[in-house]
């Protein structure tokens, strides 16, 4: 019973299970394999034991007959992480997926994000591979949807959050977390008084998938369920790209936020009644 | 108080643009021939949002730097942005991320990669500190980073005390580290051996330029507009300590 | 982080290759891809120190049990208990010989 249980928990997979769940049966192929060990230059070195797709895996297919390349983070290895190797992994294919779109190819773009963000291991070099895949999702978005997912249970952190802001649409679900910053960094910088980041229930009030939703700053709430996903992150893809991209929605935040009284400490009601205005 | 001293220096008393948080110093003057956008962020201590009054990236300052760069893509002239990067971080707060920074600074992101497409020169000129998500929203997709020689010049993904914590070592151990690791080092000689930077250069006052640094730098600018060839970021591949990267983008190429 | 390499007697080559588990907290990643005939050679990359005479016991119980195809295994563990480890092993087999 508990495997048939597991099969429809999409938050329990791994990250090429997550891949594969997503795509057409029998159109999965996956780019640089963990058989041909691009591992991370820099852990070994430092003593941290590397892992053979340095997890992220891309895979290349098709949803609902129409080309597509997933790129799913392994949340895993090293808390999802990002370095050298998986950077360059998600920036190379959706800049190869815009590439697609320039010579007539649909390619659209999904990804699966369970990351804490910029592996420290590899600091600078991970940073600059966030800031690639930024600017490719901005180049790519310009053709095709691209999917953000965030299922859990690592969530989504840092410069990784931003580009989860930058996603045509963002799936969550109630494990999903999305915030800029991880819990233990803001209460070091900031103090306990600030951000308690052993409070769970408090951060996934303000930061969980349910709270994102209600708020408008994510467009999807599923259950943690392979069906689910699967059907939302497929209607998703069929629809054009959003009239509006909510990185791009300047005048109404920036008025939003004018509108609140900053002073006294917030609370995630607060929150809710100031964005919740937008939902259509 | 850099960035607002070489923001000062640059824009060379052009009117301030108006409409935006006062943590924003934005102006359009001249470099050269070219009419270009100058865009810092700076200190300011009455900031409503607490977290965010030591020069800070936060909400306000994420969704208005997107502002000031849409509306630099409005006028449709295609004229250059000149971010001069000195920020100590993003915002660490509460209010921060209950009201999505995240969001704010991908707003910010955004802006300046579509600026970048749609055919602006963006350039990004660190005078100070370039940290992690401030640096992503602000300086990070230029077509071209030029970065100060100053031991006060560091690009990193996280500040000292918290990456010791978050790697569970002391802070002098991550120093050690960080020496012998260069895209773990705070140092700019390091970064730029990344291959991240179009170019370095030293000035006599990096905290009040001269006449001298001024025209120093404004002419690296300048060579910098000249010298963008595409609207990408492909500038910054190609250095050996860079060279996975690239490695990378050629097997998805091949196996695409 | 230790780097350690082993050899056992083996029988003839699989067709197939399989890749089991994940370098996270307490599991391990196994990649086992067609050897030489004859040999099973095992590459271990591990957080844990000092392990190589207990790495050693483990597989020559396992492969005492039933002589193993012929592999190269490479292994990056993350600190995995003896039980995960001919956990992971078994199920490398079994996927290799469904191909």
């Amino acid at each position: 019973m508990t495997d048939l249980l597991a099969k429809h928990s999409f938050v329990e997979l791994g990250a090429r299970q997550r891949a594969k769940a997503l795509l057409d049966a029998g159109s999965y192929r996956e780019l640089i394999d963990p058989f041909q060990r691009v591992m991370s230059p820099w852990l070994s070195r430092q003593g941290v034991v590397p892992q053979a797709d340095d997890g992220v895996v891309i895979v290349k297919g098709s949803i609902d007959g129409k080309p597509v390349v997933v790129a799913a983070i392994e949340g895993n290895f090293q808390g999802g992480s990002l370095g050298e190797v998986g950077g360059a992994k998600i920036a190379g294919a959706l800049e190869l997926a815009a590439e697609d779109n320039r010579k007539g190819i649909p390619t659209r773009a999904v990804l699966l994000l369970e990351t804490g963000g910029v592996r420290l291991q590899e600091a600078n070099l991970g940073l600059a591979a966030i800031a690639d895949i930024h600017a490719a999702i901005v180049d790519l978005r310009q053709y095709q949807p691209v999917i953000g997912v965030v299922a859990g249970s690592v969530g989504c952190f840092g410069g990784m959050s931003i580009a989860a802001g930058l996603c045509s649409y963002l799936v969550v679900t109630r494990e999903a977390r999305l915030g800029l910053n991880g819990p233990q960094v803001i209460e070091q910088e900031a103090g306990l008084e600030e951000y308690d980041s052993r409070d769970r229930p408090f951060i996934w009030s303000l930061t969980g998938g349910e709270q994102r939703f209600n708020s408008g700053l994510a467009d999807r709430y599923v259950a943690d369920d392979v069906a689910e996903i699967q059907q939302t992150v497929s209607a998703l893809l069929q629809q054009d790209v959003p009239a509006e991209q909510r990185s791009r929605r300047v005048d109404y935040y920036l008025a939003r936020l004018a509108e609140l009284d900053a002073a006294p400490q917030i609370d995630p009601a607060t929150v809710r009644a100031l964005y919740q205005g937008e939902r259509p | 108080m850099r960035g607002l001293h070489w923001f000062n220096a640059l824009s060379a008393g052009a009117p301030p643009v108006a409409g935006l948080p006062n943590s924003l110093k934005v102006a359009d003057g001249a470099l050269g021939e070219h009419a270009v956008r100058f865009i810092a962020v700076v200190t300011d201590t009455h900031n409503r949002f607490p977290r965010a009054r030591n020069g800070e990236v936060g909400l306000l300052e994420g969704w208005g730097l997107a502002k000031a760069v849409d509306e630099a893509i409005a006028r449709g002239d295609k004229r250059p942005i000149i971010a001069i990067v000195d920020v100590p971080s993003q915002a660490y707060g509460r209010r921060e991320e209950a009201l999505g920074i995240h969001q704010a600074l991908a707003a910010a992101a955004d802006s300046y990669a579509r600026a970048r497409l749609a055919g602006h020169p963006v350039i990004g000129l660190l005078v100070g500190k370039a940290m992690s998500g401030a640096f992503l929203a602000h300086g990070y997709q230029a077509n071209r980073l030029i970065a100060l020689r100053d031991p006060g010049v560091m690009v990193h993904a996280m500040g000292k005390a918290s990456a010791a914590r978050v790697t569970l070592r002391s802070v002098e151990e991550l120093e050690a580290l960080a020496a012998s690791v260069p895209p773990m080092a705070y140092d700019i000689e390091s970064y730029a051996s990344l291959g991240l930077l179009w170019e370095t250069l030293s000035v006599s006052q990096i905290e009040q330029p001269t006449p001298q640094d001024l025209a120093r730098v404004s002419d690296c600018l300048v060579g910098a507009i000249k010298d963008i060839d595409t609207p990408d970021l492909s500038g910054r591949l190609g250095a050996t300590h860079r060279a996975a990267s690239s490695h990378v983008r050629q097997l998805l190429r091949e196996q695409w | 982080m230790e780097t350690l390499s082993f050899e056992f007697p083996a029988g003839q080559p699989p067709k197939g290759r399989a890749l089991v588990g994940c370098v996270g907290s307490g599991d391990l990643e196994v990649l086992l891809e067609p050897g030489t005939p004859g040999t099973l050679t095992i590459q271990v990359q591990t957080s844990v120190n000092g392990a190589e005479q207990r790495w050693q016991h483990l597989f020559q119980r396992i492969f005492q049990e039933q002589t193993p195809p012929a592999l190269n295994i490479d292994i990056h563990d993350f600190g995995a208990t003896p039980g995960v480890v001919r956990l992971r092993l078994e199920q490398g087999f079994e996927e290799i010989g469904h191909d």
